[in-house]
């Protein structure tokens, strides 16, 4: 009996803690749920006045046909699925070894190159926006897929994130590698990336995630449809419908975070772990 | 295979000298023990013969060739690490048959070699587990397994079984001895753990400060001591030590330490001065001081009976505040409290002069009888 105190105590510190945490949760998520209900909604209920979140006729098959067919939707998701691919490979063929040279190599330069990423960490990308693009412009390589992915392949969070992570890796295991005949470069592809994998999950959701919405450096250097990424596609779309259909613009705009969805969900456990064992955030 | 040797090795990490002019050879397929307290230099040195840390001066040879500015892969060594260092993501068979792959034998010869390692250590039923489905002493196993398995010119072991028990330790030590001895191969063995030391190796060691303290078979090290460090630091329990001075006067040679007054039989030569006397402690046994024997008495303080044999601590008389500690058989009644008269054979005596070194004692009378031994108390 003594105990039934602690227990309520116990009981009214979890309720009044998964309120808090569950009014957050709302917070973050109702516009996604407006999206959703958005998107079944016929246009003519799209402003009405108050809240009723159950539409009085549902309107899903209109305005999700209509997404996927008044605009090259799929082209712009594959566009996407390109440069999100593009950029992810290159930045952890960069990252993987940049990191473990930081974290487990020791030459002379080490501290000062440590210090420049650092540096870059704190450098935003519309700094550099306006020397790239004329690079571009000059090269002729404007409105091509290498145009959009290009300020991004070096990702000096990449390799900060895997400099932490490789860190703690043992550096005994990178001995005994060392004397049993592989080389540096065979440590980093057969014993190091194979530790990485909550890594690079965590930064593939990452990275994935910031340049699958990005809607800045694809807006400067294309034009055309056949580039867009799907926000920038999404404004196109929005263009073209001049703004009044916005039933089907959620239901785009529906379709295009699906991925997202997946690719968080695919890689959670690992992205949680990945997040805890660098320390990163 | 090939024999192993340092030459005037130094490591210096800014102003800090870990070693100092490491020089040591070591024979074809013999076992040789690297031991000293931690920070002693003795796993930098390894290190550095192993090519995982770069030596400041001096060369290090692997048989006949100069490894120093090798890169570790190509030195052809193997080393078990304490932590054993197993790749995580693989299976035990993968760990031990890495090395054979990045040499591109084929995978029948893989998969065959890897089984005799294994089976050779007892873990082949095992090859399918990954590190962490094993336990400490099956990880050891298969850190052994991998060396052994690319047949290297050395084997390099740095502190192997002090992530194990007491108990699995006693019977690792056993098996890598015999391991060793049975593949002949040359082996640099470092440990923080004098047992293991005197008990595997063929010649110890005795580091201390980055610097070699004494080079020598356990039974040498053990017997003959050069200075008070190696006589400490070797044999459990250690050294009883009483400082005090020798004196020689009316032809006799004393030692004398505050109350105490040892007459040392006029059969050792030995300069007057400030000395350190050391007595093992199974040299004190219970048998009456005879001419080539000094006495030692004193009350008994606390018992260990360890079954076989007894640890006495006594106080020694004559000497307020110095303890000692006989090893005696354990049969032997005896209790806190309690006089108890030792003495111990003038040839198991150690002299160490002031500056800790051992003083050479020359022995000009009859040998000790070795009956003197069965003599009852």
């Amino acid at each position: 009996m003594a105990r039934a105190p602690l227990r309520t105590d116990r009981l009214i510190g979890s309720v009044i803690s998964h309120f808090f945490l569950m009014l957050g949760a709302g917070f973050i998520l109702l516009p996604f749920v407006w999206m959703l209900l958005t998107s079944i909604r016929p246009a003519s209920e799209v402003f009405t006045a108050g809240f009723n979140p159950i539409p009085s006729s549902f309107a899903a098959g209109t305005n999700y046909s209509e997404a996927l067919t008044k605009s090259p939707l799929l082209q712009y998701m594959w566009n996407g699925v390109l440069v999100c691919a593009g950029i992810l490979a290159v930045q952890l063929l960069v990252a993987i070894p940049g990191g473990y040279a930081l974290a487990k190599l020791s030459f002379r330069a080490q501290p000062v190159v440590f210090g420049l990423v650092l540096f870059g960490l704190t450098v935003p990308v519309q700094v550099t926006a306006l020397p790239i693009y004329i690079a571009l412009a000059n090269l002729n390589l404007l409105n091509t897929y290498f145009a959009i992915m290009l300020p991004f392949f070096l990702s000096v969070f990449g390799i900060f994130l895997f400099r932490q992570f490789f860190k703690s890796f043992p550096q005994e295991i990178i001995h005994a590698a060392r004397l049993d005949g592989f080389t540096e470069a065979e440590i980093i592809l057969r014993i190091i990336t194979p530790s990485a994998v909550p890594a690079i999950a965590a930064f593939a959701v990452f990275s994935i995630t910031s340049h699958w919405n990005d809607l800045y450096w694809p807006l400067i250097v294309t034009t055309s449809a056949d580039h867009a990424t799907p926000p920038l596609g999404m404004m196109i779309f929005r263009d073209q419908e001049t703004g009044s259909n916005y039933g089907a613009l959620m239901a785009g705009a529906a379709i295009i975070t699906a991925p997202l969805i997946l690719v968080f969900l695919f890689a959670q456990r690992q992205f949680v772990r990945g997040i805890t064992m660098t320390g990163v955030k | 295979m090939s024999g192993l040797s340092f030459h005037d090795v130094s490591k210096r990490f800014g102003q800090a000298t870990v070693v100092d002019r490491f020089t040591l050879n070591v024979a074809e397929g013999e076992f040789v023990a690297l031991v000293g307290p931690s920070g002693c230099g003795k796993t930098t040195s390894l290190r550095m013969l192993a090519g995982l840390e770069e030596a400041s001066a001096g060369r290090v040879m692997v048989g006949a060739r100069d490894v120093t500015d090798l890169p570790a892969r190509e030195r052809n060594l193997a080393m078990v690490f304490q932590s054993y260092a197993l790749y995580p993501h693989l299976t035990a068979a993968e760990n031990i048959g890495f090395a054979l792959s990045l040499q591109g034998l084929g995978k029948a010869t893989i998969k065959d070699r890897v089984q005799r390692a294994a089976d050779r250590l007892g873990i082949g039923h095992l090859l399918g587990r990954r590190p962490k489905e094993l336990s400490g002493g099956q990880r050891q196993r298969v850190a052994v397994a991998r060396c052994i398995v690319r047949e290297p010119a050395a084997f390099l072991f740095d502190e192997p079984l002090s992530n194990l028990d007491a108990k699995l330790r006693g019977t690792a030590r056993i098996e890598i001895a015999r391991l060793q001895k049975s593949l002949g191969i040359t082996t640099l063995y470092v440990t923080h753990d004098q047992v293991e030391a005197m008990t595997m190796a063929d010649r110890v060691v005795l580091m201390e400060a980055g610097r070699i303290r004494q080079i020598g078979t356990p039974m040498d090290l053990y017997h003959h001591p050069v200075d008070l460090f190696a006589a400490t630091f070797l044999g459990s329990p250690a050294m009883n030590l009483l400082p005090g001075e020798v004196r020689h006067a009316d032809g006799e040679i004393r030692f004398l330490s505050a109350g105490l007054d040892l007459r040392l039989a006029g059969t050792v030569r030995c300069a007057p001065g400030q000395v350190t006397l050391g007595l093992r402690p199974e040299a004190l046994e219970r048998l009456p001081p005879g001419p080539n024997r000094i006495a030692i008495s004193g009350i008994v303080e606390h018992v260990e009976h360890l079954g076989a044999e007894t640890l006495v601590q006594f106080a020694v008389q004559g000497a307020p505040g110095t303890v000692m500690t006989a090893r005696v058989p354990g049969g032997w009644a005896v209790r806190a409290r309690e006089p108890v008269a030792l003495s111990a054979a003038q040839t198991a005596l150690h002299l160490f002069d002031a500056t800790g070194a051992a003083v050479p004692l020359h022995f000009t009378g009859p040998a000790q009888a070795s009956a003197d031994r069965l003599v009852p108390a």
